[in-house]
């Protein structure tokens, strides 16, 4: 290009390349707006899946009967011993029936308010550990994930807490304090995070330096907002899954925690001393239904969650959107 | 590469001398009574006091930190105080070790590929027959707990098949329902997930032009598909492989296997300090090399992945 040519050019464009836009109200509404909303389409898609409806109305109502099951009339209460009126004995391992629904224990305990006063504080442990575990463990998670800075010092500190055993803790908490349901979410709460962290950071290790983010970071975005904006809704189905996953995790690790040993105390009715209970019974067949009850119990929460976590993970991929 | 693996072993021995340390200390925090199982009321409290001297815990706890440090440099795990009173700890555990890294791998062996393969065909059969069987199994074995369906498989699987109901050293039936057993969560897990990462992975717009493109299915289903909904897979595998080594406390109980299942949890209640100590050494130095090697697997599944610093990193 000569400096002629340049010069014809530059003097056209002064005039006309820049132009100032006039600001129109109506065009401005007429492309910017869509009613989409990521959560909105989110729920309406899980509501369409009538299985996971269903489950998420059983948890419900059986969450709230375990509360309202204690006023109903002619209910026992779940520590009582009750005695049998001919004998003036035990009423020890009394199969089902019209008095007592689901029969008694091995030392004469109503099964029935048991289930149910041990289902509430199984699910009340849980839901308290699982709400913790979420918000705990994604944020420690995301940013152990994405701010190489802090890799670390969150690698010492998961390896420290993560090697520790469980039950050197637990046995001296025993030993301060009465085992209780507050010592139980403590120590659960200590360490239940941790797996989901270490989920959550696999999951942002795989995509923190994929192109978009590279993008994001050249044009200054703060780490917060490309951890909210970039990084998490990328992986809302596959947490959402583990969400789901965690809630009947907690009550299998409490039955696990009971099976060596250092669950709740016995007279802190749960599903993991109940099926424990039950579990030791289990060579003999006519009292198999102490195993049976609460082990159908655990079973039905943890089936509803898992096909809820299914179904609301799928709904959470904005391509099954519409 | 060589940097960030020289630093996060720097790193890792920093954290196995926390660990150890924090063990120590807060094992010796539990009461002395613990050392004396039932005989603690019979004895007098002379008796006690020599009993407890000669087991070096009267000493203030920096002089026996100072000890089991000097000794663990010589190599020396020590000899276990209560669980086997005298016996090396070396000695009690190459005894277990190999019962439980050869049940652990089998099993791990037998999940991943029954696993993967089960998660492989519920992905590509998405609400079809197959899909909903697997997933049923899925929903069982994580519904039912672990004691109870394990203990079902050991009563109802012998009585039909005539195999041994206790595991038995000389008679190798006896390995297969305690190996095939303890791989039923394993299969679930790897099947629930593997279906899930495929499931996302498949609904992705690189997938379509793959197929407008013209490739054929499984050629997608290999290279892309798999290969990527493998990688948040991989982080886990080199420890679970290591972990093998702590055997499954419900399987070992159940069939008597001379494992290192529920050891630690065993050492610790009954407060054998140097047994403890060993495990925890053995467990956290395994536990920490896990995080890391899984580290190193999933960026080599997916090269896109860099674990150093790069420019622009925060």
């Amino acid at each position: 290009m000569t400096a002629k040519e340049e010069k014809t050019i530059s003097a056209i464009e002064e005039q006309e390349l820049f132009t100032f836009a006039e600001f129109d109200e109506e065009a401005s509404e007429r492309t910017g707006y869509s009613n989409y909303s990521y959560w909105g389409s989110t729920i309406r898609v899980f509501l369409k899946n009538k299985s996971a409806v269903t489950c998420l109305i059983i948890m419900i109502s059986l969450l709230a009967f375990t509360f309202i099951q204690p006023y109903l009339p002619n209910q026992k209460n779940p520590i009582t011993v009750h005695l049998d009126p001919n004998t003036g004995r035990q009423l020890m391992n009394h199969p089902p029936s019209k008095e007592y629904w689901f029969g008694t224990n091995s030392i004469g305990q109503d099964l029935w308010a048991r289930i149910w006063s041990g289902t509430r504080t199984s699910l009340l442990i849980a839901i308290i550990v699982g709400v913790w575990e979420v918000a705990f463990g994604i944020a420690f998670g995301a940013l152990w994930g994405y701010v190489r800075q802090l890799d670390a010092l969150i690698t010492e500190i998961y390896n420290v807490i993560h090697n520790i055993p469980t039950t050197i803790i637990m046995m001296l908490l025993a030993y301060i304090m009465r085992p209780s349901f507050k010592t139980m979410i403590l120590v659960m709460c200590a360490t239940g995070w941790l797996g989901m962290a270490r989920f959550v950071r696999n999951q942002i290790i795989i995509i923190r330096d994929r192109e978009y983010n590279l993008a994001s970071r050249c044009l200054g975005t703060p780490t917060s907002r490309i951890i909210m904006k970039n990084l998490l809704p990328y992986l809302v189905s596959v947490i959402v899954m583990r969400i789901a996953l965690s809630i009947p995790g907690t009550i299998g690790w409490e039955v696990f925690l009971t099976y060596i040993g250092l669950g709740l105390p016995i007279d802190t009715p749960s599903l993991g001393n109940l099926v424990n209970e039950g579990r030791r019974l289990i060579m003999s067949p006519s009292l198999r239904y102490q195993l049976i009850f609460p082990s159908a119990v655990l079973s039905l929460i943890t089936v509803s969650f898992y096909i809820m976590g299914n179904a609301f993970s799928d709904a959470a991929d904005p391509r099954n959107h519409w | 590469m060589i940097r960030y693996t020289l630093r996060r072993l720097w790193q890792s021995t920093v954290t196995v001398f926390i660990v150890l340390t924090a063990v120590f200390l807060l094992m010796r925090l539990l009461p002395v009574e613990g050392y004396f199982k039932d005989a603690y009321d019979k004895m007098q409290p002379e008796q006690r006091e020599n009993i407890l001297r000669s087991l070096g815990l009267l000493d203030p706890w920096y002089i026996q930190l100072k000890n089991f440090y000097a000794k663990l440099f010589r190599g020396d795990l020590g000899q276990s105080i209560v669980y086997r009173p005298k016996v090396p700890i070396s000695e009690i555990l190459s005894a277990k070790i190999p019962y439980s890294v050869k049940f652990g791998l089998t099993a791990m062996a037998l999940s991943l590929v029954l696993g993967l393969a089960m998660g492989v065909i519920q992905a590509r059969e998405k609400g079809k027959f197959w899909d909903k069987i697997f997933t049923a199994y899925i929903v069982f074995i994580n519904a039912v707990p672990a004691a109870v369906y394990l203990i079902f498989t050991q009563l109802y699987v012998t009585s039909v098949t005539k195999l041994p109901i206790l595991f038995d050293r000389t008679k190798p039936s006896s390995w297969i329902l305690p190996a095939v057993s303890m791989s039923f969560s394993g299969i679930a897990g790897y099947a629930m997930w593997m279906r899930r990462y495929m499931v996302d992975e498949l609904n992705k717009d690189y997938i379509k032009l793959a197929r407008a493109k013209g490739m054929s299915s499984t050629a997608i289903m290999v290279k892309h598909v798999m290969r990527n909904a493998f990688v948040p897979m991989a982080q886990y595998l080199p420890t679970s492989v290591l972990a093998t080594i702590s055997g499954s406390i419900y399987i070992e109980s159940l069939y008597s296997i001379p494992g290192m299942g529920g050891l630690l949890v065993d050492a610790i209640s009954i407060q054998d300090n140097t047994l403890v100590q060993a495990l925890v050494l053995i467990f956290s130095s395994l536990g920490i090399i896990g995080l890391f090697l899984g580290d190193v697997l999933m960026a080599l599944f997916d090269p896109r992945i860099k674990l150093e610093k790069r420019g622009g990193a925060r």
